[in-house]
């Protein structure tokens, strides 16, 4: 089995997809010729030609409207989105075109579209640059939004997107492009949306989440067991439609939970997760489920993006106000 | 470089060094407000049958929202908004494409639809907020009317580029008004017809009016058919009163783009008789000289008095095929009211393939 990183993958998985359905296509600022800033389509035009993989002009809003027309000509656009904080640019063609397409032809088109955005912080990148805006898009009706945390579930989650007959915004975080190695299968297989992973059992109290954070939960849930504290770590890897199941699971059996995400405090993914936990899992509770996140101000990118986003140290804290309530 | 067009871009060398310039564009005419030719090169290949289609349409149109515009009143429509005066652009457009030509429609453009296919039902039902109402036929290439103003230039677009990439001699036209051109994604859309030379039609209905903010304050340029030049596409600008006109220009436009050509913006230069939507009052931002000035240029009397010089219409025509087009209204209004009312749960299964949980969790509530 191959050695890849997560850009690896989910360019392996573009790949694949471009090869096995002469529907998909690939456009968006510089992904053609350079293989987009992060070379997550490098090689792809060569290989495919330009009518498959191809450089728009600079303008988001028209490479989201492109891709809702590519839709109803029966196209599945693979559209890139070059930085997060560039969404907002883009927003109605996303949210607004692409996600009401299946409900304002009453089912006669369906818009079946990935938007591929990095994201994430930790990497001293520009301004709007990492924001973690996924909070957006659960908000939003008629788009899923899938955010990989390890090159095989992101492989395997892309190829899903592909196929999804709804639009999808996928977030790959920047910060995970080049962070490890992992197997990764050669060709087809799929990773299901809408279903999360329990990557550490445990039984003590539940942590939740998504992307980076997985691996920073993961070391706060390592710091946790040196004082004989068991964590269980659930890895999201689909905000929307959100594994409630799994979650409510896991809180059955270790009774507390908190949920970890780098968007801002309020109103965001978390927000949610902890409403459906109250919703179906109220009566397993034995304190409220709380929230490790930065606090509600813009991001600030670089200069203090270490102490404001959640880190180990943070969580265990965080985890021992739920053990001690 | 034929006359009321724009070449595009300026080429090099001309007018003063350093500085951008474009002459004034004319607006293309082929019949004056009398309905004589002053035109004749230009004068579209249409038989006597088709120029009598061409005319019962726009009577209908103007009946049809005449009736929409009392249904509306009497709550029996939703959001409606009316026609009248654009009738010229709006049938006249339409007519000069082919079946297999797609349609990506702003709020008014609702007769486009109808004329390429869209059952006069699922146009009322759409306007009483039933989801039926967009659920295209099979074969009817068009999009359902869209409320963000500039949104449908950049589905046109992509659409555009769907037929280029599948090599079909298709086009697309896109529909928008004076306001629209404003829009960050009209400007966006343009520049990537221009970019990738896609076979679309961007048509501008310049009815003087985004809602009730008039021409002047829309835009400093001297024209909105000037926008095309600097996203290196056609230019044209018509007289909107006049259909034939308006077959000219877009039918030129499309065999253009059907012959790789590239994309064409029109401008054409129309009014809507009455307000902007139902809850306006027009009153408040037009005066009657105005209004009276330009019903003279009324499309259905002008093309009326052609047809009649030439012994193709008379007044009982006219009365016909307003009975013709009252009675269809009837019929079809009755259809939408008898049509079964969507449902929440229905709602909910719309909005994804198949129903995530969490949804089919909320449709219990509502069963």
């Amino acid at each position: 089995m191959a050695q890849m990183t997560m850009i690896e993958a989910i360019k392996d998985a573009m790949r694949v997809e471009l090869k096995r359905d002469p529907n998909v296509v690939i456009f968006g600022e510089d992904v053609g010729h350079v293989g987009g800033v992060f070379r997550a389509t490098e090689g792809l035009q060569a290989e495919f030609g330009e009518n498959r993989v191809f450089d728009t002009p600079l303008a988001e809003s028209a490479i989201g409207g492109l891709a809702v027309g590519l839709s109803v000509q029966g196209f599945r656009p693979i559209a890139e989105i070059q930085f997060v904080g560039f969404i907002f640019e883009a927003l109605d063609q996303m949210f607004v075109q692409a996600a009401r397409l299946r409900y304002r032809s009453g089912g006669r088109y369906n818009a079946p579209i990935v938007f591929r955005t990095p994201f994430g912080g930790g990497v001293k990148a520009a301004e709007l640059h990492t924001d973690a805006l996924e909070g957006l898009a659960m908000q939003t009706p008629g788009i899923k939004t899938i955010v990989p945390s390890n090159p095989y579930d992101a492989k395997g989650l892309l190829i899903s997107a592909i196929r999804e007959n709804d639009p999808v915004f996928f977030m790959e975080h920047l910060n995970l492009y080049r962070a490890f190695r992992d197997e990764v299968p050669e060709g087809e297989y799929t990773v299901p949306i809408g279903k999360a992973k329990v990557v550490r059992e445990g039984k003590d109290v539940t942590i939740i989440a998504y992307g980076l954070m997985v691996h920073t939960a993961l070391k706060a849930a390592a710091e946790l067991e040196k004082n004989g504290v068991q964590a269980e770590v659930i890895d999201l890897r689909t905000l929307m439609p959100l594994d409630i199941e799994t979650i409510v699971e896991s809180i059955k059996k270790t009774n507390r939970a908190i949920v970890v995400q780098e968007a801002q405090k309020s109103a965001g993914a978390a927000a949610e997760i902890i409403a459906q936990i109250n919703e179906n899992a109220i009566l397993h509770l034995e304190a409220p489920v709380l929230r490790c996140a930065p606090p509600d101000t813009v991001y600030p990118f670089a200069q203090i993006e270490d102490v404001w986003l959640p880190n180990p140290a943070r969580i265990v804290k965080t985890v021992n106000q739920v053990l001690q309530f | 470089m034929s006359k009321g067009s724009l070449d595009a871009p300026a080429k090099p060398g001309q007018a003063q060094a350093h500085e951008v310039r474009s002459e004034n564009v004319i607006p293309l005419q082929i019949l004056s407000p009398e309905g004589e030719v002053v035109n004749p090169e230009r004068l579209p290949d249409l038989s006597d049958d088709q120029l009598k289609e061409i005319m019962y349409r726009m009577v209908f149109t103007r009946t049809w929202d005449d009736r929409a515009v009392n249904l509306g009143r009497q709550g029996r429509l939703g959001f409606y908004a009316p026609v009248s005066g654009q009738e010229a652009t709006m049938v006249g457009s339409e007519y000069a494409l082919e079946k297999s030509d797609f349609i990506c429609p702003g709020y008014r453009d609702m007769p486009q639809l109808v004329w390429h296919g869209l059952p006069l039902y699922q146009a009322f039902l759409y306007s009483r907020g039933h989801q039926h109402g967009g659920q295209i036929p099979e074969g009817v290439n068009v999009l359902m009317p869209q409320i963000i103003i500039g949104a449908q230039i950049l589905h046109a677009t992509g659409i555009a580029m769907g037929y280029k990439l599948k090599n079909e001699k298709n086009v697309v036209i896109a529909y928008t008004g004076d306001g629209g051109s404003s829009e960050g994604d009209f400007y966006e859309g343009l520049n990537f017809a221009g970019s990738f030379k896609l076979p679309a039609i961007y048509f501008v209905q310049n009815n003087g009016y985004a809602i009730t903010t008039p021409y002047a304050k829309q835009t400093g340029a001297q024209s909105i058919a000037h926008k095309a030049l600097a996203a290196g596409i056609r230019g044209v600008q018509v007289d909107g009163m006049d259909v034939l006109a308006v077959i000219s220009a877009v039918k030129e436009a499309a065999d253009i783009a059907r012959e790789g050509g590239g994309a064409t913006l029109i401008e054409g230069l129309t009014y809507r008789f009455r307000p902007h939507s139902m809850s306006d009052d027009a009153t408040k931002y037009r005066t009657k000289d105005e209004e009276a000035e330009w019903a003279l240029k009324d499309p259905i009397v002008r093309f009326g008095k052609y047809l009649e010089a030439k012994g193709l219409w008379s007044e009982e025509d006219t009365a016909r095929v307003k009975e013709e087009a009252k009675a269809a209204v009837a019929e079809h209004i009755k259809k939408a009211e008898q049509t079964e009312k969507m449902t929440v749960p229905g709602l909910i299964d719309s909005m994804f393939e198949q129903t995530p949980p969490n949804l089919e969790q909320q449709k219990a509530d509502f069963q």
